[in-house]
C-alpha cells in the first residue's frame, strides 16, 4: 500500500441530525490517499450516516466535506460518482432484475460519454464504447472469480456472490475512493477471507483508496491501515488498528455492548 | 376447413391488429410506471396529443389559429406550406420530447418523494390540461391523418385465403386491412428496437437500473431527472406511434383519448411492471373483444366490446391479481 500521508479526503466538524436524533455529532476525521481507512462502532453509532455524507446521501446540517484538496460545495449523490467515489450498501442495493453482468456493467456509467442520439443509431462511436467497456467489466469479473454467474439475475443469487456482485459494480467505475458498508456482513469464515483479499488486492494493485465499514474485529485489525472508532454520533477513537485496540474510551464502549 | 371456423380465425386476427394499439398505449404506461411509479393518466392524451401535432405540421396549419383571429381579427388557419410525412414525424418527435422536458421541469422536479396518489392526481391534471391545449393549438374538427400507410383491405390476402374453405362453402376469402397489418408491423419493430435499446445502451441499462432502485441508480453516477425526461420522451414516442396508426385509422379527433381507458384493463391483465404483459395483455383484450362481440352479441345484444375488456380484466384481477407476468405478491408478516 503507497499511503503517502496526502489526504484524499479530509472531513471537519461534520454534524447531521435527523430531527431530535443527533446522528453524528461534530466528527472530524481525513482519509489520505492510498490507505484502508476503517470505520468501526456499535450499531447505531452513525457510521452508516457517515458514508451517506461522503457520497451525499445525506446532507450535514453542519461542518465541510474536503476532496482532493477542494472544499465540496452542495453535491448530489449522482454528482459525485461522477468525482471517482463508488460504493457498497449495507443491505445490498442491486438491480434485482439485472444479470450480474449488466449490473457490473452499471457501474461503468460515468465512464460512456456517448450521446443519446449515437445510442439510439448504434453508431458513431456508441458500440465501440460499449464493447471497450465491457472488456473492463470482463476483468472485474474475472478478478472476483464469479464468470460462472454472469448471466444470472442477482436476485437469484445467494447472499454471499450477491456482495461480490455489488463490490463488482463499485470496482467497475474504478473509483479514486470506494466507500464500503460492512462488505463481509453475514458472511462465513472462507467468504470473508475472500472478501479480505480481493479488498487488499484492489487497494494493492490500483492504488484505490477505501473507507469501509466492518464489525468484524479480525479483519479490521487485519486489513486497515487506520481506525476510527464511532460511538453513539461521536469519534472516541483514531488511529493505528494497535492504537485504537488499547484505547481504553474504545474498549468501554465495546463492553458496553453485549453483543460484541 | 369450414366456413365457420375460418371466420372465427379471420375475427381473432383482426382482433389481435386491433389489440396491437392497446398494447402500444399499456406500453407507454408501462414504461412510465416502472420507472417513476407514477401511473400516467395522461398516456391516451399525449397519443392524441402527438397525433394533433403530426397532422397540423403535415398540413401547415397554424397553430393557436383560433385565438389568434379572435385577438386581431384575422382569418389565418393554413401556411402555404405542407411537410413530408417524415419530415412532419421527426418534428413532432422533438416536439414530445419538448414536452418531456417541461413536464420534468414545471411538474416532476416539484413532486420528487410525493405519495403515488398525489402523483396520479397530477398526471389526471395533465391530461385535461393537454386535451384543453390540444384543442386550443390545433382546433377541435376531426382531422383525417394520411401519413402514407397504405390502407383497405389486402386483395392478396383474400385469395390467398379464398381456396382454403371446404369445397361448396360459401367463403369470399379473410378480410385483413392493411393498415392493422402495418401497425403491427410497425409495433413490432418499435418493441425490438427498445429491447434492444434498454440491453445494450448505456441509457437502457440507467433505466432498468433506475426501475429497480433509485439510490443505487444515484450511487453509480445516474441522474434520476435525466432518467425521467428521457423516460417520458420514450414513452412520447410510443404515444405518437400510437396516435398515428389510431388517427390513421378513425381520424384524429378527442375520443381517441379515451383509448387510454381500454388500457386500463389490458395492464390489469398483464400487470403494470411487465413489458410482455402489456404486449400480451393487449393482444388478448383485442382478440378476446372481438371474439365474444362475434359468437355473444346475436344472443346478449351488440355493442359488448364496450365492457367486455373491463369484465375480463375483473375476473383476471380477482384470480391472479399480480397480472399475467407480474411476480407473485407475497405479503410480508
Ligand atoms: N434516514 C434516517 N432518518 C432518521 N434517522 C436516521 C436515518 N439514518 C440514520 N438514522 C439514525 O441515525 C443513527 C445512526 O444510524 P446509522 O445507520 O448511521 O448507524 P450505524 O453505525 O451504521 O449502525 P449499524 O451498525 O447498525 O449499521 C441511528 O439512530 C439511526 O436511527
Ligand atoms: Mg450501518
Amino acid at each position: 500500500m503507497n499511503v503517502d500521508n496526502t489526504k484524499m479526503m479530509d472531513i471537519k466538524n461534520i454534524v447531521l441530525r435527523f430531527g431530535g436524533v443527533v446522528a453524528i455529532q461534530n466528527i472530524s476525521f481525513d482519509i489520505f490517499k492510498g490507505e484502508i481507512r476503517a470505520i468501526i462502532g456499535p450499531n447505531g453509532a452513525g457510521k452508516s450516516s457517515m458514508l451517506n455524507v461522503i457520497n451525499g446521501f445525506y446532507h450535514p446540517q453542519e461542518g465541510e466535506v474536503w476532496f482532493r484538496g477542494k472544499k465540496r460545495g452542495s453535491m448530489k449523490p449522482y454528482q459525485i460518482a461522477h468525482q471517482g467515489i463508488a460504493r457498497t450498501f449495507q443491505n445490498i442495493a442491486l438491480f434485482k432484475g439485472m444479470s450480474a453482468l449488466d449490473n457490473i456493467m452499471t457501474g461503468r456509467f460515468t465512464h460512456m460519454k456517448k450521446s443519446i442520439f449515437s445510442q439510439i443509431i448504434w453508431a458513431g462511436g456508441a458500440s465501440k464504447e460499449e464493447y471497450e467497456n465491457r472488456e473492463v467489466v470482463e476483468k472485474v469479473i474475472d478478478f472476483l472469480e464469479i464468470q460462472h454467474i454472469r448471466k444470472t439475475p442477482v436476485g437469484a443469487l445467494p447472499y454471499g456472490l450477491q456482495k461480490r456482485v455489488e463490490l463488482g459494480r463499485a470496482l467497475a467505475a474504478q473509483p479514486e475512493l470506494l466507500l464500503l458498508d460492512e462488505p463481509m456482513a453475514g458472511m462465513n469464515v472462507e467468504e470473508k477471507e475472500d472478501m479480505s483479499r480481493y479488498i487488499l488486492d484492489v487497494n494493492n494493485e490500483f492504488g484505490t483508496t477505501v473507507a469501509l465499514i466492518e464489525h468484524d474485529m479480525g479483519v479490521v485489525m487485519d486489513i486497515s491501515d487506520r481506525v476510527v472508532v464511532m460511538d453513539y454520533g461521536k469519534k472516541i477513537g483514531d488511529g493505528t488498528p494497535d492504537e485504537v485496540r488499547n484505547n481504553q474510551a474504545v474498549i468501554d464502549a465495546y463492553l458496553g455492548v453485549s453483543e460484541h | 376447413m369450414s366456413a365457420d371456423f375460418l371466420y372465427t380465425i379471420e375475427v381473432i386476427l383482426n382482433g389481435l391488429m386491433a389489440g396491437v394499439l392497446y398494447s402500444l398505449v399499456a406500453l407507454g404506461f408501462v414504461l412510465i410506471f416502472k420507472a417513476s411509479g407514477i401511473f400516467n393518466y395522461a398516456q391516451g392524451v399525449m397519443a392524441l396529443f402527438a397525433a394533433l401535432t403530426l397532422v397540423g405540421l403535415q398540413e401547415g396549419r397554424v397553430p393557436f389559429a383560433h385565438l389568434i383571429n379572435a385577438v386581431f381579427g384575422t382569418k389565418v388557419h393554413h401556411f402555404d406550406w405542407t411537410l413530408p410525412a417524415i419530415a412532419a414525424i421527426i418534428f413532432t418527435i422533438l416536439v414530445m420530447v419538448l414536452f418531456a422536458v417541461l413536464v420534468e421541469k414545471l411538474i416532476l422536479k416539484h413532486l420528487v418523494n410525493q405519495e403515488p396518489i398525489i402523483l396520479f392526481m397530477a398526471t389526471i391534471g395533465l391530461a385535461y390540461f393537454m386535451e384543453g391545449f390540444g384543442d386550443l393549438m390545433w382546433g377541435s374538427d376531426v382531422k383525417t391523418l394520411n401519413v402514407g400507410i397504405p390502407q383497405g383491405g389486402s386483395l392478396w390476402f383474400e385469395d390467398f385465403t379464398i381456396g382454403w374453405a371446404a369445397e361448396g362453402e360459401k367463403f369470399y376469402g379473410m378480410y385483413v386491412d392493411l393498415l392493422d397489418v402495418w401497425a403491427a408491423i410497425i409495433a413490432i419493430s418499435l418493441v425490438l428496437f427498445l429491447t434492444v435499446f434498454s440491453q445494450y445502451t448505456k441509457s437502457g441499462r440507467a433505466l432498468r437500473a433506475v426501475a429497480d432502485d433509485h439510490q443505487a441508480a444515484l450511487s453509480v453516477g445516474i441522474s434520476l431527472r435525466v432518467i425521467w425526461v428521457l423516460v417520458w420522451s420514450i414513452s412520447g414516442f410510443v404515444a405518437l406511434v400510437a396516435g398515428m396508426m389510431w388517427g390513421a385509422k378513425s381520424g384524429v379527433q378527442f375520443s381517441l383519448s379515451l383509448i387510454a381507458l381500454k388500457a386500463l384493463p389490458v395492464l390489469m391483465l398483464g400487470g403494470f411492471t411487465s413489458i410482455p404483459g402489456a404486449i400480451v395483455g393487449g393482444l388478448i383484450i383485442g382478440a378476446g373483444e372481438k371474439l365474444f362481440e362475434f359468437f355473444m352479441a346475436p344472443i346478449i345484444g351488440g355493442a359488448t366490446e364496450n365492457w367486455f375488456a373491463y369484465v375480463l380484466a375483473l375476473l383476471f384481477l380477482v384470480f391472479r391479481p399480480q397480472g399475467l407476468f407480474g411476480e407473485k405478491i407475497i405479503e410480508r408478516v
